[in-house]
């Protein structure tokens, strides 16, 4: 039951890198101890937010890619709604939408690699045919 | 339109037949006459079949899937840049009826675009300030 999500939080913008790094890395902890691993962390910067939030107009995003069950996202947002600093977060599950790109992908390579031999061997053909 | 254009030209010809025998000094009116001719012809197809130019007074183009054209399959919810070509002013998702997009990436785009508003990349309402 492995499964694949995207986690994006924001902090608050006043909040130092340090600190960031810290709630970051026990998250990181907290994913690794319940049998799942982190695939990828992406500190998306300071953004300006579309509306306000917690009486912020900024915000720092954060992208956490996370690999594993149910039961550990419901973990990881049950921190992330404890941690005081984290204003706002979304859990997206990615891993069906990416195997569905990855079908579609295959079969346009596989369209783009068959037109280009197809037709060589069928004018061969024809020509055999016209000389025959 | 060049079919056409011979049929009239020679039923001009097959008129003037008969013209050119009553009076002698016709010689040149077939080159003459034919110019007029065409020249009426012109503005008169467009309202006819024809109709490709200045005919029709609003002319529509046929909207196309930008997702179908452009080979977009990925929508993605942070995508922000792709995904507010299709948030009006106000903040609603514009229908599919005014942008083009087919069913299917219409029901992805809208799933996106509210994700997007959940993470405060997009507004719900009004602009993004």
């Amino acid at each position: 039951m492995n499964r694949t999500y995207e986690l994006m939080f924001i902090v608050r913008p006043d909040m130092v890198e340090e600190e960031q790094d810290k709630l970051i890395s026990t998250l990181e902890t907290a994913v690794t101890s319940s049998g799942g691993n982190v695939k990828s962390v992406e500190k998306m910067g300071k953004r300006r937010l579309a509306y306000m939030v917690r009486r912020f107009h900024d915000g720092i995003y954060v992208l956490l890619t996370v690999e594993g069950g149910g039961g550990l996202i419901h973990e990881l947002e049950r921190r992330l709604r404890v941690t005081e600093p984290v204003i706002k977060f979304i859990t997206v599950r990615i891993d069906e939408e990416q195997k569905r790109l990855d079908k579609i992908k295959a079969i346009r390579d596989a369209k783009r690699k068959t037109p280009p031999p197809a037709p060589v061997p069928e004018a061969g053909g024809e020509t055999a045919e016209v000389t025959a | 339109m060049t079919e056409e254009i011979r049929a009239t030209t020679a039923a001009s010809s097959g008129g003037e037949r008969p013209a050119g025998g009553d009076r002698p000094s016709g010689g040149d009116r077939p080159s003459f006459g034919d110019r007029p001719d065409r020249g009426e012809r012109r503005p008169s197809r467009p309202g006819g079949p024809g109709g490709r130019e200045g005919g029709r007074k609003y002319f529509r183009r046929k909207k196309v899937c930008k997702f179908c054209v452009e080979k977009i399959e990925a929508i993605n919810y942070k995508d922000v840049r792709l995904l507010a070509q299709f948030v009006a002013e106000s903040g609603k998702i514009v229908p599919r009826r005014l942008t083009g997009v087919c069913t299917p990436h219409q029901r992805r785009l809208s799933s996106a675009i509210k994700q997007a508003r959940n993470i405060a990349l997009l507004p719900f309402a009004g602009r993004a300030s």
